[in-house]
This record gives structure tokens, C-alpha cells and sequence, in this order.
């Protein structure tokens, strides 16, 4: 087989024919409109090559003709189910081209605010994954419930459900209303049961188990030289969490740990988002009992002109590492603003992970990176 | 804490195995490679044993209208440290700089979106296809001159 792209005339196996087979843009596994090019024989993936672009919209162009805090807003629509992880991310990297430190409130706000959000975005992720399995819609309906849960807490906080722009330059947009720590514990409270519920189900179902366990492998090495970051990364054994090593925020004050799995096949990738979320868990609880009062947000202009230079800023979004770099040619819009996003990077190893394996398992192998095509596309 | 490599670090580890001439003229505190040598320079900074850079962190391109710059961010997982190095490109037309899919597979995807974007074609990419928008689309939409 070439290296990148498909040969369908491949002659030099006489008498076995392979098929080109496309999968989607429309098809309900895919997460979104992805298309997936698969070559196969028989029913034995030999090469599969992603299509995807449909859902362009140019956001780095946008940004360019954007003040800075209009940008904030086409953040959100990247990854449309952790819009607070996406707001932080360029809120990180604009308040280093500006020098601007939040107060420590609203430090702890944010990371209430994205560690919530990573709980529902894993949760998306692996409700997702186990309705490709053949478990229809009521697992997914289950880990909607908690995620509805999430977002009325949000809606509580900011008034918005998915599209947020709560992270502003210097702080936060509103304090949190006295009833939100309470409505949090109860919240906490119910998602640990509810967690240990959903891995009763999940852990010892033998169709999960043998549809996961040690298919689709991808060895830590490979991991890095391929870019993955994220669960993804950490699945394959490799202890790198942006919050451990390069904290930002309050990390470095938190404890919690960061599960890690052994044989990077698609059982661990599933396993170490359930993990996570319970470190969230944890994260969370310490985030409600230290958080200090104090003010939310420094005064900044309402149009920033930061001073001529650039700045990389990113965050453990619940996908990876995601990054934006921005350049400022000093007035009010920035000059460049590049994206660096998880989903589309860690979807360098699709091609690595389905070959060899059957067509029913491309699709458990791709929902198990998790990718989220808002942000893929752009 | 993930440490940023200092420039005169980075200048001074690569001055130790080739020649100044793999620099291009710096300018603030950043290391400027030759196109000419980038991938030479990049197989040396993976399997370096101080540098050690595992992961290319992160591609980016950006018009400066008389010149494009490419700006690679490296990072090494087990030292726990991170550098960048940037590579100019003059002109507007036909610009082509080295791929390093063959150094890092995580280059593959990133340098494609380039390519769209910025119109800069990476020699050596064994799939040098737009990706995001489809073959036949006038011009590349982030250059500056991009309605």
C-alpha cells in the first residue's frame, strides 16, 4: 500500500478484489459531517483516509477582522460541546501578549468552570462511544441527564447553555449567584454515585469488553511522534497533563491525580475519561471549600491593543492540548490567530488505528478519540 | 513548570554540530532557520540527547505580505522542556519550504492545513492535498490578500 493515499487498482493480489467504501459525511457515528474514504477486502480494512472540511468557517480569518474580546465569542463554536475550555485557552494567550493577571477569584472560577465542563464533555464522548456499540440511545440518554445537569449550573452562572464567552481579559464576565455552591455539592454529590452507576454498566459488559479490549493499540511512542495529546496520550501510558506539567491557573495549588492507562488500545482510552472525570470530581470539592472572595475581573479597555509581539497560550481542554497563537500588530484586531486544535492533530493516527482491523471497527476506534468536528473544521 | 529553551541555548547546541550557516539573520529573541537546512536542522534537534524534542507541539504560518514565517514549536515530554524556531520565506508565489512528516507524523495533518490556508507547499509530504476546503478553490484564504 502507498504511503498516504489509495491505489484501488492494486493488481498484485489477483482474485481478491477490495472495495472502496465511503463512510458518510452523513452517518450518525461520525460525530458530526465526517467522511471516511475506507478501502477494504472483505470485511479487513486496508487503508482509511479522512475527508473532512465540511463544517469550515474560517475562524481564524474571522478573528482577523474581530476586536480581541469579539473574538471570545468564536472560540465557543469550536468545540461546541467544552466552550469554556476553548474561552480559557485564548483568554490564556491574550493575557500573556497583554501581561494582565486575573484575581485569584476568578482563577478559581475558571477552573470550576472548566473542570465542569470536562466532566460533560467526557461524558458526551463516552456516551457517544457505546451508542456506536449497539447499546441505542438509552446510555446516551443517561449521560444527557448529567450533562443537562452541568449546563443549568452553567446557565445559572452566565445565562448561556453551550455558547458562553464567560472568560474575559482579566477575570471573568459574572461572580457565581449564592446558591451555586450548594446546587455544585448536590450536583457532586449525585454524579458519584451516578458515575459508579454508568462504570457497573459499562465495566462488566462482555460485548463492551470484547468490542475494546486490546484492539486498535497505539504505543506510547508512536503517540508522541504523532502529535496526540490529551486522554489519548495519557491511554497510551505517557504521564503528560498539561495541568501537572505546566500548570496554569491555580493547578499548581490543586491536588489530583493523572490516570494513566497501559496498552493504548480503545479500552483504555474509555477507562482513563472515566477517571478523569472522577478527578474532576475531586478537583471540583477543593475548588468549592478554598475558593477565596474578592473581586472577579481587573479593569482592561473594552478595545484591547496589546503591544506588538505574539503569544502562545493553552490548556488541557477535555481533547487535548488546545492552543492559540496570537500575533498583534498593536491595534484592535489581531493579526494572526492560529488554532492549534486536539481533535484534528490526534486524528494524524485514524489511518494507524483502523488498518488491519474489521470495518465495524473503524467506527469504535474513531469515537474512541473522541474528536469533535466543530473543531476540527474550524 | 515547562521550561522555554533560551535562544543563546538553542543557538549554541545547534553551533556545536553544524555550521552558522544553517541561521538565518535573527531578529528579537528568536532563532531564525535557513529554509535550505530545515530538515536537517529538526532530525538533529529529535535525536540530540539534550534536546531530545519528542513532539512537534505545533505548526503555524503567518503573512507578513513581503514575507511568510513559519513557526515550529517543539517539546520534549521527558525533559519537560519546549522550544521554537521559526523559518522565513520570501515572496508570495511558489513558496515551498521542507516537510518533516518523515521526523514527526504529527506534522502530516499541520502542514497540510498550511498548504490550504497560507499556500505554502511543504516538498516531501507524501499527501500534498488541501484539507479543509476542496481541490479547484481560488486562492488560499488566509493570506492577507484574501478578500
Amino acid at each position: 500500500m502507498k504511503d498516504d493515499f489509495m491505489d484501488i487498482n492494486d493488481k498484485s493480489n489477483p482474485g481478491m478484489e477490495t472495495v472502496l467504501l465511503n463512510l458518510g459525511p452523513q452517518h450518525p457515528s461520525t460525530h458530526g459531517v465526517f467522511r471516511l474514504r475506507t478501502l477494504l477486502d472483505g470485511e479487513e480494512v486496508i487503508d482509511v483516509e479522512p475527508i473532512f472540511g465540511y463544517l469550515h468557517r474560517g475562524s481564524s480569518k474571522l478573528a482577523e477582522e474581530r476586536s480581541y474580546t469579539q473574538v471570545i465569542t468564536l472560540t465557543d463554536r469550536l468545540d461546541y460541546l467544552a466552550g469554556m475550555s476553548n474561552n480559557l485557552a485564548y483568554i490564556n494567550a491574550l493575557e500573556k501578549l497583554c501581561g494582565v493577571e486575573p484575581p485569584i477569584r476568578a482563577s478559581y472560577l475558571r477552573v470550576i468552570m472548566v473542570e465542569l465542563m470536562r466532566i460533560a464533555s467526557h461524558l458526551m464522548g463516552i456516551g457517544f462511544l457505546i451508542n456506536d456499540l449497539g447499546a441505542w440511545v438509552t446510555p446516551l440518554m443517561h449521560m444527557f441527564r448529567e450533562r443537562e445537569k452541568i449546563l443549568d449550573l452553567f446557565e445559572m452562572v452566565c445565562g448561556a447553555r453551550v455558547t458562553f464567552s464567560y472568560m474575559r481579559l482579566g477575570g471573568v464576565s459574572h461572580d457565581i449567584p449564592d446558591q451555586f455552591k450548594g446546587e455544585l455539592n448536590t450536583f457532586l454529590n449525585d454524579l458519584t454515585t451516578k458515575i459508579q452507576e454508568y462504570e457497573n454498566l459499562i465495566i462488566g459488559n462482555e460485548i463492551i469488553i470484547s468490542r475494546m479490549k486490546g484492539v486498535a493499540k497505539l504505543s506510547g511512542e508512536r503517540a508522541i511522534n504523532s502529535s496526540v495529546t490529551g486522554p489519548n496520550l495519557r491511554a497510551s501510558g505517557v504521564d503528560w497533563d498539561l495541568r501537572k506539567s505546566d500548570p496554569y491557573e491555580i493547578y499548581a495549588q490543586l491536588e489530583f491525580d493523572v490516570p494513566k492507562g497501559e496498552n493504548g488500545d480503545n479500552w483504555d482510552r474509555m477507562i482513563v475519561r472515566i477517571e478523569e472525570m472522577k478527578q474532576s470530581i475531586y478537583i471540583l470539592r477543593q475548588c468549592i471549600e478554598s475558593i477565596p472572595t474578592g473581586e472577579t475581573r481587573v479593569e482592561t479597555d473594552f478595545f484591547v491593543r496589546p503591544p506588538v509581539g505574539e503569544a502562545y497560550g493553552m490548556v488541557e481542554a477535555p481533547k487535548g492540548e488546545l492552543g492559540f497563537y496570537l500575533v498583534s500588530d498593536g491595534t484592535i484586531a489581531p493579526y494572526r490567530c492560529g488554532i492549534r486544535s486536539p481533535s484534528f492533530i490526534n486524528l494524524t493516527v485514524l489511518r494507524e488505528l483502523c488498518v488491519g482491523w474489521k470495518l465495524a471497527d473503524i467506527i469504535v476506534n474513531f469515537g474512541t478519540l473522541d474528536i469533535n468536528v466543530g473543531e476540527v473544521d474550524r | 513548570m515547562t521550561i522555554e529553551l533560551d535562544t543563546q541555548i538553542i543557538s549554541d547546541h545547534i553551533n556545536e554540530f553544524f555550521d552558522d550557516d544553517v541561521f538565518d539573520i535573527p531578529e528579537g529573541n528568536v532563532v531564525y532557520i535557513k529554509p535550505g537546512s530545515l530538515r536537517e536542522v529538526c532530525s538533529f534537534l529529535k535525536d540530540d540527547p539534550f534536546m531530545d524534542m519528542q513532539m512537534l507541539r505545533y505548526v503555524d504560518a503567518v503573512d507578513f505580505i513581503d514575507r511568510f514565517e513559519l513557526r515550529y514549536a517543539l517539546l520534549s515530554l521527558n525533559k519537560n522542556h519546549s522550544m521554537t524556531f521559526k523559518v522565513r520565506l520570501w515572496g508570495r508565489e511558489d513558496l515551498s519550504a521542507e516537510s518533516v512528516v518523515n521526523i514527526w507524523a504529527g506534522a502530516n495533518l499541520q502542514e497540510r492545513e498550511i498548504y490550504d490556508l497560507m499556500g505554502i507547499s511543504f516538498a516531501g509530504h507524501p499527501n500534498m492535498k488541501r484539507v479543509f476546503l476542496w481541490e479547484g478553490f481560488p486562492g488560499h484564504p488566509l493570506r492577507k490578500d484574501f478578500p
